[in-house]
């Protein structure tokens, strides 16, 4: 495998729980060294397709790549170059930070010595020296995710799968944890990471794969799912929201109206013109604006787009 | 980072083996750590049993049908019911395992994928065996004697392992069944009635004839008629078929359950990734 080869490549995936389709002919392919979002609600078959790749789940049908390797006929390898951060923490809590670790890298097999040094140098690498002896069940969300992902580093991984990492953790140990993923990017791991929140992807993520009822619906980067939606929108934001029908009528194409913060949000084509002219129709209708602002679409108005699109 | 490096590990046929025993090794001192982390709980599970033994011996006493000192019928039996509830705690642990995350890093690691359960199985031998040294210990200094040499108390211990052993994997397997925190509570319950119908406290000679026959088969009489009779302590008589091959079903009861049970459980294990 050179670095060229995709990490990750997925043609027709399909896993089936009784009569549901968890996953309904999935296709995906992510470069390597590159960081891949997917992005969805629950039960699109987020979790189902991570746990196929990381030979936890065995599929149905279709074929799975994951660092050169496929992950039913060798598993063993695909094992050994993966690391994986799942949703439930997966340490055991009734021992130590260190103990874990050095745990993992015997299971690793790098030998007792290799396994006590890479603890080590994990633990301080994540700001958890101070607590390796300490029980794992005391640590707190943010140390405890920390751990995990230490885990999931013992070997350098080729490819790293990432569950929804932030998923019930208050806004700084989620900062944390995105510290965390950017600088191992930085040291040329692939990183596939699920979550449900947008901003997440946004932040984090090259490429966005848009996954719904076990498929996905649109792939990218941010910005070209952004587009997508129909480009640039206005937001007018009013005094009376009593005057938001007028107004609504008084914009093109599609528009979305929103009474808690009294604004009216269109699809644009041209923004320049789109500004004037709404400034001018205003005017003459006499209505009184307190904002006017042109903005790109938020990768939420993207999704709910896409979704949408794929569930007619 | 770039300490280590990801060199694929696929090991060569002959360190297969040496990895596997490697991997088994390491979720044994997994467990062991994990009472060294609770030794309060460790303690109280070795001194429950201890406590029966006592509140049978001395509390309760008497011993339905039994011939003789009843102490030295009601060691043996103490020591198989001891064992026979080592299923729960079997049950316990592969329950909580498998309710956290923690085995599916395990299986996504390059392990052998064998040495979850081969851990499990070491440790609670072990526990067992420590367990077994306490109550004879115990039962020693309240006046119980074997009176048949070494040899044969080594093979009463070995005898009352196998049948550890057995219920060991009736136990992962029950875990990876139905491994539910009200299923292990249900069968933690459910252990006491199978416990009692066996020989291990009352003989079934004091009984109906027809519950008799159905403690006289219970693998857990056949278990404690077996040790008595290596310890050379008092049995409970009985002219059955299972009764006067005691030793013979000793062993095959256990055999036939390993039989079906460490398969289907290795089964039940593998498929967690259907």
């Amino acid at each position: 495998m050179t670095d060229r080869d995709p990490a990750i490549v997925i043609e027709g995936l399909c896993k089936r729980y009784g009569e549901k389709r968890a996953l309904d002919g999935f296709d995906l392919t992510v470069g390597a060294g590159t960081v891949q979002g997917l992005l969805g609600p629950n039960g699109a078959g987020k979790t189902t397709a991570v746990r196929i790749m990381s030979t936890l789940l065995r599929p149905d049908g279709g074929r799975v790549e994951v660092a050169g390797a496929d992950v039913r006929t060798r598993a063993a390898e695909v094992r050994a170059r993966i690391g994986l951060l799942g949703q439930n923490a997966a340490v055991d809590e009734e021992l130590g930070g260190r103990q874990n670790l050095e745990m993992f890298g015997r299971l690793h097999h790098l030998g007792a010595r290799r396994a006590g040094a890479r603890a080590d140098e994990l633990l301080a690498r994540f700001g958890l020296a101070d607590a390796g002896s300490k029980a794992v069940a005391k640590y707190s969300g943010g140390m405890r995710r920390r751990l995990d992902l230490a885990a999931s580093l013992i070997r350098r991984p080729r490819v790293l799968f990432l569950d929804e990492p932030t998923t019930g953790l208050d806004p700084r140990g989620r900062a944390e944890v995105w510290d965390a993923v950017r600088s191992l990017v930085d040291g040329g791991t692939t990183v596939l990471l699920t979550t449900q929140y947008l901003e997440e992807a946004d932040q984090l993520a090259d490429r966005i794969a848009v996954i719904d009822r076990g498929r996905v619906v649109a792939e990218g980067t941010a910005d070209e799912l952004k587009s997508r939606t129909g480009g640039d929108r206005i937001d007018v934001v009013l005094r009376d929201a009593a005057q938001l029908a007028r107004v609504a009528a008084l914009l093109p194409g599609e528009v979305r109206m929103d009474e808690d913060r009294r604004m009216v949000s269109a699809a644009v084509a041209d923004r320049t013109a789109a500004l004037t002219g709404t400034v001018r129709a205003l005017a003459a209708a006499g209505i009184e604006a307190e904002d006017i602002a042109l903005r790109r679409p938020t990768l939420d108005e993207a999704f709910l787009h896409l979704t949408k699109g794929a569930a007619a | 980072m770039s300490a280590i490096h990801d060199t694929d590990t696929a090991p060569a046929a002959g360190s297969r083996l040496g990895w596997a025993v490697a991997d088994s090794w390491t979720m044994t001192r997994r467990e062991l750590a994990h009472w060294a982390r609770r030794p309060a709980q460790v303690v109280v599970g070795l001194l429950f049993p201890v406590m029966m033994l006592l509140m049978f011996g001395f509390l309760i006493g008497g011993g339905r049908g039994v011939d003789g000192d009843f102490r030295a019928y009601l060691v043996p039996g103490m020591l198989t019911m001891t064992m026979a509830f080592g299923l729960e705690a079997t049950m316990l642990a592969v329950t909580q395992d498998l309710g956290k995350g923690v085995v599916d890093r395990f299986r996504s690691m390059p392990m052998n994928s064998g040495a979850v359960l081969v851990g499990r199985s070491v440790a609670d031998m072990l526990q067992s065996a420590v367990g077994l040294l306490v109550m004879t210990a115990v039962g020693y200094a309240v006046g119980w004697r074997w009176h048949e040499g070494y040899a044969s108390f080594l093979g009463a211990l070995g005898l009352l392992l196998l049948l550890r052993f057995a219920m060991l994997w009736i136990g992962i397997h029950l875990a990876m069944v139905a491994g539910t925190p009200d299923m292990v509570q249900a069968v933690q319950i459910l252990v006491w009635p199978v416990g009692f119908l066996s020989n291990a406290i009352a003989s079934p000679a004091s009984m109906p004839p027809w519950l008799g026959a159905v403690v006289e088969w219970n693998p857990l009489s056949a278990t404690a008629t077996a040790v008595r009779g290596l310890f050379g302590n008092p049995g409970a008589g009985g002219d059955s078929w299972a009764a006067a091959h005691a030793g013979l079903l000793a062993v095959a009861w256990p055999v036939a359950l390993v039989a079906v049970f460490f398969p289907l459980a290795v089964k039940r294990f593998r498929d967690l990734g259907r």
